[in-house]
């Protein structure tokens, strides 16, 4: 077994982790800073984020309005101390890319422009036409490049997580190229790994979106926060999933059923805008989860369009114009050309709601903090308490940035207490890990992989999606335990080395097994509706004297999750009604 | 019109075997699937010892490169339905680097190549954080295609100079200094320029253009090393003038 050792090690590369790294690097120069990734940095999956990043910079928004809407965006299940933060740093963190190079899109006098979004009642959310996550990431991959304190492990996959003395203490990681186990010894460790997704089988996500962090946390005893929040994408294509950003409803496309009616007026959110002139919090710039349940209902009545890849409605850009689509949508007209062979300009494109994001995640203090002393959690894989029930779109990119310069913060200084353990201390318990995992690389039993990553997949979207109704929750939750048990008996066919991706996927079902259990306990245990989470048949109403709490999902030794409750921190937003539409127009500027 | 088509996949995996050899597969051929999904298809119902590199299936991550019939390609935006009437398709790792197993390339030293030219924005004075600097369309169209490189190193694979000899920079490293030189908010180019210069920068490309071609997200490198070319040649004028002129390196 090989052995390294660092100051702080980062265990993904995307714009978390990055951005972790340089917060870490400037706040102490001498530190031994190591990103560890399954994947170079680059091709990490903030690269897919489309529309746009927040932070308020038009001289009649203010911080206060960008807190009410993530509030109640979130259904008042966010940590209202942490909103506060997020809100004051957020414009900052989008400057600061600024100077480091982002590209982000300018009005014609050079300054930065800003686009509608779901959910937000003033325009501001920064854009790189429709690649912010792309230049957000690039950026700063590249400015990562100039601190000598930052050193990277490209294409390591880390499998455990060591713990000693109640420290988290290092990990161990296996080098994919050669398929050596290399131990990793550091005074801080954070965890930057993304979202899951992956556990539904019609998702956003990259095939590297696997909730290893979170499973890594949940295996130490690290509770899983509102798991049972997962946020579907209004607008994805059908078949692959393929996300068509929000900011093409920003920039005023509109969603039609089959008979090319706007539905969205039916669920609230009307009254109907004219089209050319969407507005703020209505129709098609509505929350996700209201957008997504509409659907839900329109299918449920026939009204949605049948195409040979499953029922979708339609996201009509035309009226846009090839100019206006070719300048700040580029890379839809892209895809949808490429993925489902239409022209945008010509042609409405064919959506569906497709699982894009996990609100919950490692539960962190309102500093990134685990409750593993020496762990911290930032972006998709956390959850500091940002998004409650359903985020708006565009918080995540500068969640990544706000959080992530927080952890690598705390980390350093950690890092400079000297609390490094010895490495040879973390060998026996990373020998008995390691073994684990070669076992499973020869493993002959007779389960297959694949099929029971489809199982995994189809019970979630069964049981866990848009809307949830009982027995097919439980149905999801014993389908989970039954797969863990099959999990046992996996047989793997390659039992090589090097580059045995075969193996890696293996780990990663172990992960997004334990991210399904947490998930459907989760959902299972919390009795009412809020947000993202829906359950029409038996608890249809949000129920803020037992459920205006954060579920706690812990992993039992041996058996199911066991799930407890948290008080949400409330400061100055008393839990209300959300209000979209033309109820939303009396609350703009409040 | 046949509803299979079949894949012949160069395979190495260096703890058995000594050389590459070739394995065919029979995959399902509809007119949406990529050769992405016919690998994935492969490593989950044929043999899942095939290795290769994929994840956002939406050509922004740039791993998924390998070669289709001797073409540098991303897998997941290059579709079955335009093989059928070859019949067979021939995938292999990427050209002109190093295989780590089937289609896994060697993609370090593109990225060491990438590191070593200072791509991010130097200035010779940190400006506080507390406002944008102004950049107007115009300025940010001179840089803005080159920006737009997600590194899946098809350009190198296309490169005759880089297959030649992988010391040179080659076409996505020069891109990405350029993108820089190129922005109005960069102070860096002299702080580039020897990278640039040098017997392993834009000079060593004959031009070939090929990298252009391939590109999968019309970065077009060759203009962008051409363009490298003319900044080139100016800094070595500037430079001969002020060394005439006893100023010294500029």
């Amino acid at each position: 077994m090989n052995q390294q050792q660092a100051d702080i090690v980062i265990v993904g590369g995307g714009g978390a982790g990055l951005r972790a790294a340089i917060a870490a690097a400037e706040s102490n120069p001498g530190l031994d800073i190591l990103l560890l990734s399954k994947v170079y940095p680059m091709r990490s999956h903030t690269v897919a984020a489309e529309g746009g990043c927040a932070g308020v910079i038009q001289a009649h928004d203010s911080v206060d309005a960008h807190f009410d809407d993530t509030v109640a965006g979130g259904d008042w299940l966010c940590d209202q101390d942490v909103v506060n933060y997020f809100v004051r740093h957020a414009t900052e963190e989008n400057l600061r890319l600024e100077h480091w190079g982002c590209p982000w899109s300018r009005k014609p006098d050079g300054s930065i422009n800003v686009r509608a979004f779901g959910g937000m009642q003033i325009e501001r959310t920064w854009f790189a036409a429709d690649k912010t996550g792309f230049h957000i990431l690039h950026t700063l991959f590249q400015t990562s490049l100039k601190y000598p304190g930052i050193r990277r492990c490209d294409e390591y996959f880390c499998t455990d997580l060591l713990v000693e003395d109640g420290h988290c203490a290092g990990l161990l990681a296996i080098d994919m190229r050669s398929g050596e186990q290399t131990l990793i010894a550091a005074s801080a460790v954070i965890l930057a790994t993304g979202g899951a997704a992956r556990v539904y089988r019609y998702n956003t996500n990259g095939g590297i979106v696997t909730g290893d962090g979170m499973a890594l946390a949940y295996r130490q005893g690290v509770p899983l926060r509102d798991m049972e929040f997962v946020q579907y994408h209004p607008t994805g294509l059908p078949g692959s999933g393929i996300l068509i950003t929000e900011a093409a409803r920003g920039e005023g496309g509109v969603l039609t059923n089959r008979e090319g009616y706007r539905y969205l007026q039916d669920y609230g959110l009307g009254p109907e805008t004219p089209l050319g002139q969407p507005q703020n919090k209505q129709m098609e710039l509505g929350p996700r989860d209201r957008l997504s349940q509409a659907f839900w209902h329109e299918e449920q009545a026939g009204r949605t369009v049948a195409t040979e890849r499953g029922a979708a409605v339609y996201l009509d850009l035309r009226h846009l114009g090839e100019q206006h689509i070719q300048e700040r949508l580029p890379f839809i007209r892209d895809l949808a050309r490429t993925y489902v062979n239409v022209d945008a300009v010509h042609e409405p494109i064919p959506v569906r709601p497709t699982a894009h994001y996990t609100m919950g995640g490692i539960q962190t203090d309102r500093h990134t903090a685990t409750c593993l002393p020496g762990l911290y959690a930032v972006g998709e894989c956390a959850s500091v308490g940002l998004h409650g029930a359903n985020r708006l779109g565009s918080n995540s990119l500068a969640e990544l940035s706000v959080f992530g310069r927080l952890a690598g913060e705390q980390a350093a200084e950690r890092a400079a207490q000297g609390l490094a353990v010895d490495p040879q201390r973390l060998r026996p318990q990373a020998e008995a890990q390691a073994a684990g995992r070669e076992a499973l690389r020869t493993a002959n039993g007779p389960e297959r992989l694949a099929a029971l990553r489809d199982e995994m997949a189809c019970a979630m979207e069964g049981g866990i999606g848009i809307f949830r109704v009982p027995a097919q929750m439980s149905a999801t939750v014993e389908k989970i335990a039954e797969l863990k048990a099959r999990y046992q008996q996996l047989g793997l066919k390659d039992g090589s080395r090097a580059f045995n991706t075969e193996w890696l996927q293996a780990i990663e079902l172990g992960f997004l097994l334990d991210v399904a259990e947490a998930m459907s306990h989760a959902a299972l245990a919390r009795q009412e509706s809020r947000g993202s989470h829906q359950r029409p048949e038996d608890f249809p109403a949000r129920n803020d004297a037992l459920f205006l709490k954060h579920s706690l999902a812990r992993q039992q030794q041996g058996g199911a999750a066991e799930v407890s409750w948290q008080d949400v921190v409330i400061t100055r937003s008393a839990p209300g009604e959300r209000h979209y539409g033309g109820k939303a127009t009396g609350e703009a500027g409040r | 019109m046949s509803d299979t088509i079949e894949l012949a996949v160069t395979r190495y995996r260096p703890e058995q075997d000594t050389q590459p050899w070739e394995q065919r597969y029979t995959v399902p051929c509809s007119d949406d699937m990529s050769v992405l999904d016919a690998l994935n298809y492969i490593k989950d119902a044929l043999d899942p010892s095939l290795s290769h590199r994929w994840s956002c299936r939406m050509a922004i991550c740039g791993s998924c490169g390998v070669m289709v019939n001797g073409e540098p390609k991303l897998s997941c935006k290059t579709f079955l339905r335009d093989y059928r009437e070859a019949g067979v398709l021939e995938v292999r790792a990427l050209d002109n680097l190093p295989v780590e197993r089937d289609l896994v390339a060697d993609i370090s030293g593109v990225v060491e190549h990438i590191e070593a030219v200072k791509p991010w924005l130097i200035r010779h004075s940190e400006a506080p954080v507390d406002t944008a600097h102004s950049q107007t369309p115009a300025q940010m169209a001179r840089y803005h295609a080159f920006s737009q490189c997600i590194n899946c190193a098809l350009c190198y694979a296309a490169c005759p100079q880089f297959g030649r000899n992988p010391a040179f920079l080659g076409p996505a490293a020069l891109t990405l200094a350029q993108r820089y030189n190129l922005d109005s908010r960069d102070e860096g180019s002299s702080e580039r320029m020897p990278w640039l210069n040098a017997e392993e920068g834009v000079w060593s490309c004959t031009f070939v253009g090929y990298c252009s071609e391939v590109c999968p997200k019309d970065v077009d490198p060759a203009s962008a090393i051409n363009r490298g070319k003319v900044a080139s040649d100016i800094n070595y004028g500037v430079n001969l003038f002020r060394l005439l002129r006893g100023k010294g390196d500029a």
